[in-house]
């Protein structure tokens, strides 16, 4: 009971960490059609940022604020000034994102060296929540939280607000979104910009739990990728529950079956891709 | 009357092929220009080069004398040129509100008229009620509608209409048809290419006629309703 009980939680915190990851990877493909295959990197970058900042002195808020900023705006200075130049140009674009990933990875390794290590949880998380004979750590139930409260935060964005409007249409059709004004380089900026920061913000969360590691990029980008297909590139909602799923299929497999985790987390995937090739709450993209 | 919209020796490419072929045409300032021509004369090619969607390979667009040809669509919408295109490319998974709301554009020239969401709303009540339903779910008639009305609301000097009335049944037809003479009453400018032959002729001042992406014809609409020979050869009509 216990076991299943903490296995649970871990799957939900995981979970919780890969839609932050997933959400922006998600919004960018849907509107840009760019595969960001930086996305690990820039969560591995905001948890290095977090982690320095915390032992710069800062406290664990400010620093993971510190760190969805500083990744949001590398995330801009990407779009603007490498990503924009390869418009349209699918695969110069897929290599970029790729180049910058090892670019970004390499510099983290010169910068904090190569030895892993763990970001304290803020003191007020510490512990856990006792429930019955059951222990539930505090941190894990607050990155839970933390990711229902920013998916339903993106949520209202994207359904209730006027540049969710825009972003939809421009989902929908790029060309005729600009034949009615609306700018295509300010919307692509600020996608990227937010996608960006909300991987960084997924790398300081996910320190306490993943710990801080070089490596730990190439460790997350296949779970998003996997989160993405899974779910359907462009839908918040099919990043949600993909990201949860996948948080449960590769938890349970690692405690289970750890020899197979991987198979375990790719099988599903495959069934998925047969039966359903947008993903289950995907639509075809053109 | 200035030129409201003024092209010349436009050529426009689809990959290699030569879809518009040194092209001239000029819009006045509150009139009607119907572009005629068979499928594939290179009509919604035209369209598609003033508003910027297809990059001309040579020629000239000009806007009240600014030259256009090298901007982008957002650009050109912003200087007030509005565009209903050919099926019309409503936002599925947007309200009909939302698409008057993004697209909505004060006026930046003095306007006769300034169309907001309650002025399209006069013209086309079946918006109202409309308001809050997908726009994926609308019926053809009402969305194109609504592709007028998101034009209408960017506040164009210059309205570019893409075949309105295909595939809509001849009672919507003649609703679509009335409010775009109520728009043209209104004094706004209008580049219309149009199938139906005898609607085009009804609404037209100057019409233009292509085929295979050259001029071969312009005229007043009375003159080209007058020439039987001419509608047959180049239109396919009596």
């Amino acid at each position: 009971m216990a076991f299943w009980a903490s296995q649970s939680l871990n799957s939900l915190a995981l979970g919780g960490l890969l839609f932050m990851l997933a959400a922006g990877f998600s919004l960018i493909f849907g509107l840009m059609r760019v595969a960001n295959l930086a996305h690990g990197a820039l969560f591995m970058l905001g948890a290095y940022v977090g982690l320095a900042s915390v032992q710069a002195g800062l406290n664990f808020w400010l620093a993971a604020l510190l760190a969805a900023l500083a990744v949001g705006v590398v995330g801009g200075l990407i779009e603007r000034f490498l990503l924009r130049r390869l418009q349209g140009r699918t695969l110069p674009q897929v290599l970029l994102t790729l180049g910058l990933a090892f670019i970004i990875a390499d510099a983290c390794l010169m910068v904090w060296g190569g030895d892993p290590m763990r970001l304290p949880p803020p003191e007020e998380l510490r512990g856990a929540v006792r429930l019955g004979d059951l222990a539930f750590p505090r941190y894990r139930l607050f990155v839970m939280g933390a990711s229902c409260a920013i998916g339903i935060g993106l949520w209202l964005l994207i359904e209730r607000t006027r540049i969710g409007a825009m972003i939809r249409a421009a989902v929908d059709d790029m060309q005729m979104a600009r034949a009615i004004g609306i700018s295509a380089s300010a919307l692509f900026s600020a996608v990227f910009c937010l996608g960006a920061a909300l991987a960084g913000l997924g790398g300081v969360l996910g320190g306490p739990i993943l710990s801080v590691y070089p490596g730990l990029d190439a460790d997350m980008l296949p779970l998003a990728l996997l989160v993405v297909i899974l779910g359907g590139a462009g839908s918040l909602l099919g990043a949600f529950i993909g990201a949860y799923l996948i948080g449960f299929v590769y938890t349970f497999g690692q405690a289970l079956v750890p020899d197979l985790a991987y198979v375990i987390l790719f099988l599903p995937m495959v069934a998925v891709l047969a039966i359903a090739p947008n993903g289950l709450f995907g639509r075809r993209l053109s | 009357m200035p030129d409201a919209l003024f092209l010349s020796n436009l050529h426009v490419y689809h990959g290699d092929t030569c879809a518009v072929r040194d092209v001239d045409l000029h819009c006045m300032e509150g009139t009607v220009t119907a572009l005629l021509g068979r499928n594939g004369a290179g009509k919604t090619t035209t369209l598609s080069a003033i508003a910027g969607l297809l990059a001309p390979k040579r020629g000239a667009i000009r806007f009240f004398g600014k030259p256009i040809e090298r901007l982008g669509p957002e650009a050109i919408c912003r200087l007030g040129i509005g565009l209903v295109p050919q099926g019309r490319r409503i936002f599925p998974t947007l309200t009909v509100a939302e698409h008057l709301e993004i697209a909505a554009r004060a006026p930046r020239h003095e306007a006769r008229r300034v169309w907001d969401r309650n002025a399209v709303e006069e013209v086309f009540p079946r918006l109202r009620e409309r308001r809050r339903q997908l726009a994926g779910s609308l019926s053809g008639g009402e969305q194109q509608m609504l592709a007028i009305a998101r034009a209408l609301v960017t506040n164009p000097r210059i309205l570019l209409l893409d075949e309105p009335a295909e595939g809509l049944a001849p009672q919507i037809v003649s609703e679509v048809a009335d409010a775009i003479r109520a728009l043209k009453a209104n004094g706004l400018s209008i580049l219309l290419v149009e199938h139906n032959i005898p609607l085009a002729l009804s609404l037209a001042d100057e019409c233009v006629v292509l085929s295979s992406g050259e001029v071969v014809w312009r005229g007043c609409a009375p003159d080209l309703a007058a020439s039987p020979d001419l509608l047959n050869q180049h239109l396919g009509v009596h």
